[in-house]
């Protein structure tokens, strides 16, 4: 991309966009926000074209020396690029989930999603720390005004929630950075990431950082902001938050903790472990009893981003691969069941899911898109999150069986509740008139729900379009955190080979596989091979 | 001939107290109907002292050079600094005045007057270089000041401020003489330099208490915990345009002077002074931020932001390094701005009869009827609170980085956890603003020179701001590099 700012481009349409919106009436903001949000798609799209895989770490930089203490750094790898990418895929349909559904005040609610994508694209380009930490922090801001202007009831009380809970966390990581900065002597992100700092000062670093980062994520026990957050947003609040947002966190573990502080990264890895397992049983639990049906896909955002926690920190290939293709699939897909939530929330006005039911009558086509989701959530083969939880775990069980038989208890959960939802809405008698008599999907919400469907699919069929730009990422984190790996709990020994196949018949001779502890007897080789 | 170079050093003090006689003469003859003449000519003496002011700060003037007056005044590169601050505040709340002061037929042509006194006096506070320079700039402002708040002669609530604000200014006076006693009686010296020199090495006793009865003084007037009581009665009882002044020149200024006094005379006892301004400093972060929670009036809400903002400030003092004069500096004139801004778009708060509307509750729902003026004040209410992309981030950021530079992490760590308690009030002005249905009692028109003096600061805080960083930073470590210096 011969000298155009790309990155720069993409921050600058929808601020353009945003302050557009401010001065003007309820329609013409709509088709602006959209505008702007389809722009930054192409640009988007334009960008992964030209990415260039294989090459350069760090592509699309630019530097500019404008501020004093820190600079205009943007830049990207394949990890901050995949999340551009979904960053920029969803607002478009964020736009559209608002369009009717939002009457008051339209121009600054357009203006606010506006500028939450100038930050979202924001915080995954900065290349300077401190770059970094004003999107990170500025984020705020509009998100509490999205959500104490056009959220439901208990929306004053949410809207401070969420700030003062993410403000908490990042302040200690502001000085850890400064901390950083002054025994580096730079604020570059990538010569950072490659700077060593005294294991006993990286312990502080790393909790600064997690305290902030746990909070973003979120992972248990300071997740309880995001169920409020979440049930009282309007349905492309919900989405922002749990598509992009929360995947703010997990780029920190990524960019931040594991690559600038790998050996407190191995000294707390328990911690990580231990937190995450509890989400996964205690929030899955959760959700299996909840009677709102956002604040059940809440419950299960924090229980998906405790797979990606336990992935990140499993220190090797296939943990980090799937963390990160949890977060994207989970993205998606958690967006897309907060749109099937904010779909029959716009027709009936009500969360509740016992006012729903047989739906599959009146609304068959919602029922199959719904349907999709499910799946999806559940983490079923050829649908995007059965890629990333499946590597996630995998790399765990490498770092520790336990944690990994813990973790996938969090997917048999996950299918009961999510399974539990869906019969309780879709299938079933119709109960309620109201509920029976409302209308199929419109053309609208079929331009919402079709793109994310396809995606979804896309990411569980042929992941390696997703996969290939972040694995020479994803190998050099590898590499950076080998050194402080703890070690795994497996301890294989490698056998002596066998003269014959493992299914060969008894009569073909002797087993000599001492370290593979395979019996010989010809039922069990059946038995074996037939898995 | 040495007169002379002392004469030409002081000549922004000179500009305005020869512009102020002028004026004063000027309002006896032409009585209250010349006072918006007067105090347009009083911005213009504000403006050519700032000129005149200038050159010391770009030239980053320092060393014997700058000394007047036989070394007792002495007009660096850091008092130019100060003072430009100080005028500009002072000039701004001169234009604000007569929108308000005309409504109650209370404009006065001796309002510019007393200002353009009380910034003199705070130009000779920031470029004191001896005891008694300083208690004279001190008191030249304050004597003016407690005229200022008294000024709405009919309204109770003005003269009870302007009576707390005196009595407990001559107390603090009095703490602050009572310190400059002892420790001229331990130093045997008035000047800063000289009792650097006397008190070098080990510390009497007797010496530490007068360092320990200076900064009480000092405290007072920077409204620092635990000497802030006076802060929210006055703010809240002395006409706005008068409060808009008080929270910004005389804050710069004696911050400016405690910098002055702690740097240069008590230099060489670092370790004395530091714990005390530690604890000041978090202290003031924890009132301002818990008292700020219950206020419903919005003045007092500022005041004890202004409260916690100087906790913030001190931090930098703290670090008692360079950097930190310098971060100190620059969170000085985003406060100003910051400060100004926050009191312009409160005096725009005014009901269908021009009433001034100044209880929180009253401006719920703003943002539906009049969208700028909420955008800017939920804009100043972010950037007092410290939240990026605003400017007052910056300030902040700066603070801290010096704290963190000069290895005071637990300080910093604890001090920035402390801010959080005072977003919580910050956002409730903009919740109300926003997010509680309207009241529809703030739907009073505004005077333009508010409106284009609040344009002014909402794009100085706003992320545009930034874009000075590069300047403003560089000014500051002239000014600080003054401060420090060592000739």
């Amino acid at each position: 991309m011969g000298g155009l700012p790309i990155l720069s481009l993409m921050l600058l349409v929808p601020l353009v966009g945003a302050i557009a919106c401010l001065f003007v009436d309820a329609k013409p903001a709509r088709m602006i926000a959209l505008v702007a949000t389809l722009v930054d798609f192409a640009l988007g799209v334009l960008l992964w074209a030209n990415y260039d895989i294989g090459g350069a770490q760090w592509q699309f930089t630019e530097r500019a020396q404008l501020f004093a203490g820190f600079q205009w750094a943007l830049g990207i790898d394949g990890i901050a690029l995949m999340l551009i990418i979904l960053s920029v895929f969803l607002m478009p349909i964020c736009i559209l989930a608002s369009w009717d559904s939002i009457t008051k005040r339209v121009g600054e609610y357009m203006a606010a999603f506006l500028l939450m994508e100038v930050l979202m694209i924001g915080v995954f380009s900065a290349q300077d720390l401190f770059l970094f930490y004003i999107f990170f922090e500025a984020g705020l801001i509009p998100m509490y005004l999205i959500i104490g202007i056009w959220g439901g009831d208990n929306r004053i009380y949410a809207s401070y929630k969420f700030f003062l809970y993410t403000l908490l966390g990042s302040v200690l990581m502001l000085i850890a950075m400064l901390w950083m900065v002054n025994e580096a002597g730079t604020t570059d992100i990538p010569t950072l990431m490659a700077y060593d700092f005294p294991a006993g000062a990286q312990t502080w670093l790393f909790l600064a950082f997690f305290a902030s980062f746990a909070v973003k994520m979120p992972m248990w026990p300071v997740h309880t902001w995001l169920p409020d957050a979440h049930v009282q947003a309007p349905t492309a609040g919900s989405v922002i938050l749990a598509g992009v947002l929360l995947k703010m966190g997990g780029y920190g573990f990524i960019r931040f903790s594991l690559p600038m502080f790998p050996e407190a990264s191995a000294q707390f890895v328990w911690l990580i472990w231990g937190l995450s397992m509890a989400a996964v049983v205690i929030t899955s639990l959760i959700a299996l009893v909840q009677h709102d049906m956002k604040k059940l896909i809440a419950y299960s955002s924090v229980a998906h981003m405790a797979i990606v926690t336990v992935g990140l920190f499993a220190f090797n290939v296939q943990g980090l691969e799937g963390a990160m293709m949890v977060m994207l699939g989970h993205g998606l897909v958690s967006g897309a069941l907060f749109l099937c939530v904010g779909v029959i929330y716009d027709r009936l006005h009500t969360r509740e899911i016992d006012r729903y039911g047989g739906l599959a009558i009146n609304m068959p086509k919602y029922a199959l898109f719904f349907m999709l989701f499910t799946m999806a959530s559940v983490g079923l083969p050829g649908t995007s999150n059965f890629i990333g939880e499946f590597l996630s775990l995998a790399g765990i069980y490498q770092a520790n069986s336990w944690v990994a038989l813990i973790s996938t208890t969090g997917i048999i959960l996950g299918a009961a509740y999510m399974l539990y939802l869906y019969r309780r809405v879709v299938f079933g008698d119709q109960k309620n008139a109201d509920a029976a008599a409302m209308p199929d999907l419109n053309l609208r919400e079929w331009l919402m729900l079709g793109p994310i469907a396809a995606a979804v699919l896309w990411m569980g069929v042929y992941p390696e379009s997703f996969l290939a730009p972040m694995r020479s990422d994803i190998a050099a984190l590898d590499a950076r955190l080998a050194r402080a790996k703890p070690d795994g709990d497996a301890h294989l020994e490698a056998g002596t080979p066998r003269g014959h196949a493992a299914n060969a018949l008894a009569d073909g001779g002797e087993a000599e596989g001492e370290g593979g502890g395979h019996g010989a007897e010809p039922g069990e080789a059946h038995e074996g091979g037939a898995h | 001939m040495e007169f002379q170079a002392s004469l030409a050093l002081v000549a922004p003090e000179l500009v305005l107290s020869l512009s102020g006689l002028a004026l004063l003469l000027a309002a006896a003859w032409g009585g209250d109907k010349a006072s918006r003449l007067i105090s347009i000519l009083a911005v213009a003496a504000l403006v050519g002292a700032g000129f005149l002011a200038a050159p010391a700060l770009c030239n980053g003037a320092s060393g014997p050079d700058t000394l007047a007056f036989g070394g007792q005044v002495k007009v660096d590169a850091f008092a130019a600094f100060a003072k430009l601050l100080i005028y500009l505040a002072a000039a701004a709340s001169l234009i604000v005045a007569p929108a308000f002061f005309e409504r109650v037929k209370a404009m006065r042509a001796e309002y510019p007057v007393l200002v353009l006194f009380a910034a003199m006096g705070m130009g000779i506070m920031v470029s004191a270089a001896d005891l008694v320079t300083l208690y004279i700039g001190l008191e030249l402002n304050s004597l003016a000041a407690y005229v200022l708040a008294a000024f709405l002669r009919t309204d109770e609530r003005s003269a009870e401020a302007g009576l707390k604000y005196f009595v407990l200014g001559a107390l603090a006076s009095g703490f602050l003489l009572y310190g400059m006693s002892l420790t001229y009686g331990f130093a045997g010296t008035t000047s800063f330099a000289g009792i650097h020199a006397a008190l070098a090495g080990d510390m009497s006793k007797g010496a530490l208490f007068g360092l320990v009865f200076v900064l009480s003084g000092l405290a007072f007037k920077i409204s620092a915990a635990p000497f802030h009581m006076w802060t929210p009665d006055v703010y809240e009882g002395a006409p706005t345009p008068v409060t808009t002044f008080f929270a910004s020149a005389p804050k710069v200024a004696a911050m400016a002077l405690t910098m002055r006094v702690v740097v240069d005379a008590f230099g060489a006892q670092v370790q004395a002074w530091q714990q005390i301004v530690m604890i000041v400093a978090l202290v003031s972060i924890v009132v301002g931020a818990l008292g700020a929670i219950g206020q419903d009036n919005i003045k007092r809400l500022m005041a004890y932001s202004s409260i916690n903002n100087v906790g913030f400030i001190l931090i930098g003092l703290a670090a008692a390094t360079q950097q930190g004069a310098s971060a100190m500096l620059v969170y000085l004139a985003i406060y100003v701005a910051m400060t100004i801004g926050g009191f312009v778009a409160i005096l725009m708060l005014k009901d269908a009869n021009g009433e001034p509307v100044e209880q929180i509750a009253q401006i719920a729902g703003l943002s539906s009827h009049r969208k700028v003026l909420a955008v800017c004040l939920a804009m100043i209410m972010f950037s007092l609170a410290g939240i990026p992309p605003l400017f007052g981030f910056w300030g902040k950021f700066l603070v801290f980085q010096a704290a963190v530079q000069a290895g005071m992490v637990p300080l910093a760590a604890i001090g920035i956890a402390a801010s959080v308690i005072g977003a919580f009030y910050y956002l409730k002005v903009v919740k109300v603003m926003y997010f509680d249905e309207p009241a529809n009692v703030a739907v009073g028109k505004s005077d333009w020179a508010h409106q284009a003096l609040l344009a002014i600061c909402a794009i100085f805080i706003s992320p545009l701001g930034y874009l000075l960083t590069g300047w403003l930073g560089g000014m500051a470590d002239k000014a600080a590099a003054a401060l420090y210096f060592v000739g």
